[in-house]
């Protein structure tokens, strides 16, 4: 079976949620609009206290550069724009809308009915890529690049092979999962779209091998319908974590390797785009819906019904930890995303975000951290890094603040997947050093490029 | 003719030991390094300490920058923080120059977020390292601005002057070790610590805060922090202070130390360091003895006492020194905190840590 050649580990699956349907989420009282909930820059608000909005309305365009817009969820009335606290504490510009009702801009298609590519007028790429745009559609596997910039390749290169992202490799999570046993034909629908915009004839959907109802599903499906939706693979991968990184699925699927940033994977002519995403591309092309809901996954062991909701963005998270049977009393940490890369929150006021793809509730004993001791050099950080890197020098140098060195190790090219940290016997806090390297070596290279721009 | 084996070999020894002789010679001669003496005499001048806090790669590299500055006409603004005023006077004599008049400094850590002051809400239980919890987020407290207590400041240290307070959770500059290299500075990921002017008689009006937020909200966040209420901007005659991103700033060269604004800030985020007690109000304490007074009170005799050597002839004699501790010696906590505090060292945050206790 396929996977990606270098490192990799394999943590405890705990899918508890992989049964659970895809249950609607009740509309919140007040949804909050996050103007950060995309890479780059912010959003900028169009509307003011007291505006009224109906779902789909938009509420802020997209800033200069890198940047989408953000639609309102629900209908009501704008409260304030103000800041509110993300989950790592940083106060950031949000839209505050009290709700009322549940009122639909007229534009939008609101019937489960299929559309496929027959029913749809013929449509150029680029008026595909607009719409996306327009629909402030971002990655939705959890980096939130704005999917619209990453479908217009850059001159010079060429998309050969569509990959979608349905591995699922964070361990609880299943909301793609879920997404692909419910909504299958939508899904391949909006695989055609992205092979339509970037003029691409062949695309793969990766599905790691502990999903084989939806591999099954899809397999079969492409079969029965293999004129309708000609050129899309299912390739079944093994399990293994962190294959649903853009540059592990790649090497997995097709064989091909990024080389170092700041190549691109379209540099090695792929296009990975999460199912999540390709979803939500389905809907914004055929139904007119702008990105207002997405899945999200509430589990964890001690939760009483670990659940897939499909939640309105703006959504407070204590909301959905109450539909699902309340907070636990033992809880000791709340995780937004998977338990590999994701990040604690620090309160449940924090909203739903395009980026938001799991709610993971540990228990005070699963949650705390193990007393490192000292590195015994066994080297399984080593093995277990998909990007070839050595953590423990990395982490060994960052305590002496040997930054050129570190640079000279490649430390840009860390993913920050955790795998060395999950791997390590001695428990050391390989990723927490190496996220200081980074991100230090990262200044230092702008810097150094800032200079020679001056000169 | 007997020859000597003895004298032969002293003989070939010899003259292969002049032939080496005379190649070292020419070689030293040929491929003679210059080196401006200058600079071997201004680095036995200088501390040694290889801080960096000059901007130059250590004291060698420091010397070499003041030759360099001298030829060119002037060392202004060239400054060792380490050797402060004397050593730079010593290197000016070396180079016939004459050192240009600076104040001693200081490093201000610009953060009152006690424990007391500054409620947890949540609990970090990664690295213990400012610069990976300031990465994750906020921290420990409400405020994304002030001190995170990791002591990143510490290990940057090389002089042993900043350690953090058990109590407070917030590192303390001691001001006769503090050389104002800058190293932690440097270190804190947040920007806390600032390198300020020691002030006449080492007395200065600092702001400790650091929180860029609205009033609103560093008030639910820490019960020391500015507002950026303006008020102290309005009492300044100087025009010393201002208000930038919602926070104070007190411009130290233009401060008169008139400490209005610390009678003024309703936060009690300025602070007036190093000052001997205020003449007593004789009359207040009669008045109804509500606890700001008291704490007030309380705090001032650390001050006074750490700091010896208050000028008894203008501001307040030794009867205020006797008879203050006994007052507050009711209100147990202040007064056993103080207490401590002057027992310790003459360190000037302990005291301000107690100013709201």
């Amino acid at each position: 079976m396929k996977t990606f050649r270098i490192g990799g580990v394999h943590p405890a699956e705990n899918k508890l949620s992989a049964a659970a349907p895809i249950k609607d989420a009740q509309l919140p009282k007040v949804a909050v609009f996050s103007m950060f909930q995309h890479i780059g820059a912010p959003a900028v608000p169009v509307v003011k206290r007291g505006d009224e909005v109906k779902v789909g309305t938009l509420l802020a365009e997209a800033g200069k550069g890198l940047s989408v817009p953000v639609y309102s969820s629900v209908s009501g009335k704008v409260s304030k724009v103000d800041a509110i606290v993300d989950a790592s504490g940083t106060r950031r510009t949000a839209v505050f809308v009290d709700v009322e009702g549940d009122e639909w801009e007229e534009s939008i298609d609101r019937s489960d009915k299929l559309v496929t590519m027959k029913d749809l007028p013929a449509m150029k790429a680029e008026e595909v890529v607009a719409k996306i745009k327009a629909a402030g559609i971002v990655g939705m596997g959890g980096a939130t690049f704005p999917t619209g910039i990453k479908l217009m390749p850059p001159p010079g290169t060429k998309a050969e092979a569509v990959i979608v992202n349905a591995v699922e490799c964070e361990p609880y999570l299943t909301a793609d999962h879920r997404l692909m046993l419910e909504k299958p034909e939508q899904i391949l629908v909006g695989i055609q779209l992205i092979k339509h915009a970037v003029n691409c004839p062949k695309a793969y959907i990766g599905i790691e091998n502990n999903k084989p109802d939806a591999i099954k599903l899809l397999s079969d499906l492409l079969c029965e319908k293999a004129a309708q939706y000609p050129g899309i693979e299912v390739v079944p991968l093994k399990v293994k974590y962190p294959q649903g990184g853009e540059k592990q699925l790649i090497d997995a699927v097709i064989g091909r390797q990024v080389p170092a940033p700041p190549a691109l994977p379209i540099n090695v002519g792929a296009i990975v785009q999460n199912v999540g995403t390709v979803y939500a591309i389905y809907e914004a092309v055929t139904k007119n819906k702008p990105l207002i809901d997405r899945i999200i996954t509430v589990t964890g062991k001690s939760v009483k019904q670990p659940s897939n909701f499909r939640a309105r963005i703006g959504t407070p998270m204590q909301q959905l930890i109450d539909e699902a049977g309340g907070l636990p009393e033992d809880t000791g940490k709340i995780i937004g995303g998977g338990p590999m890369m994701g990040k604690a929150l620090l309160n449940l006021e924090v909203p739903v975000t395009k980026g938001s793809s799991g709610l993971l509730i540990m228990t005070e004993k699963e949650s705390r951290r193990v007393e490192p001791s000292p590195c015994i050099r066994c080297g399984k950080c080593v093995g277990a890094c998909p990007m070839g890197l050595e953590p423990y020098l990395l982490s060994m140098l960052t305590r002496r603040k040997d930054w050129d060195t570190i640079e000279k190790n490649d430390v840009t090219s860390c993913i920050e997947c955790g795998s060395c940290s999950f791997t390590c016997p001695s428990h050391r806090p390989l990723l927490d050093d190496i996220r200081v390297a980074k991100q230090t070596v990262m200044g230092i290279i702008k810097a150094r490029h800032m200079e020679s721009i001056k000169k | 003719m007997m020859t000597n084996p003895i004298l032969i070999a002293v003989i070939v020894l010899g003259a292969i030991g002049l032939v080496s002789a005379l190649i070292l010679f020419v070689a030293a001669k040929r491929f003679a390094v210059h080196e401006d003496e200058r600079i071997a005499k201004v680095q036995e001048v200088l501390p040694g300490a290889n801080c960096g806090g000059c901007g130059f790669p250590g004291c060698a590299g420091f010397a070499a920058g003041c030759v360099k500055a001298a030829d060119g006409g002037s060392i202004e603004g060239l400054l060792c923080p380490v050797g402060g005023q004397p050593v730079m006077e010593q290197v000016a004599n070396i180079l016939g120059m004459t050192a240009a008049a600076t104040a001693p400094k200081v490093a201000v850590v610009r953060c009152n977020g006690t424990c007391e002051n500054r409620p947890r809400i949540a609990e970090f239980d990664g690295v213990q390292s400012c610069r990976v919890q300031h990465m994750l987020g906020s921290g420990e407290t409400a405020c994304a601005y002030g001190c995170l207590g990791c002591g990143d400041c510490v290990d940057a240290c090389q002089f042993d002057a900043i350690h953090i307070n058990p109590q407070t959770g917030l590192p303390e500059v001691d001001e006769e070790k503090c050389t104002a290299c800058g190293a932690c500075v440097k270190a804190c990921p947040r920007n806390i610590i600032e390198v300020r002017l020691k002030g006449p008689k080492n007395r200065r009006m600092v702001v400790l805060c650091n929180n860029k937020d609205k009033g609103a909200i560093t008030r639910k966040a820490c019960s020391v922090g500015c507002i950026a209420c303006q008020k102290c901007v309005k009492v300044c005659k100087f025009e010393a202070i201002t208000v930038e991103n919602n926070l104070s700033y007190i411009d130290a060269d233009k401060c008169k130390l008139c400490r209005k604004c610390e009678e003024e800030c309703p936060q009690h985020t300025i602070l007036a360091v190093n000052f001997p007690p205020r003449k007593p109000k004789a009359e207040k304490p009669a008045e109804p003895a509500t606890e700001k007074p008291a704490v007030a009170k309380a705090e001032k005799p650390a001050v006074a006492k750490a700091e010896k050597p208050a000028e008894p002839a203008t501001e307040k004699p030794a009867v205020a020194k006797v008879e203050k501790p006994a007052e507050p010696k009711a209100e147990k906590p202040a007064a056993k905190a103080a207490a401590a505090a002057t027992a310790t060292a003459p360190v000037v945050e302990p005291a301000k840590d107690q100013d709201k206790a």
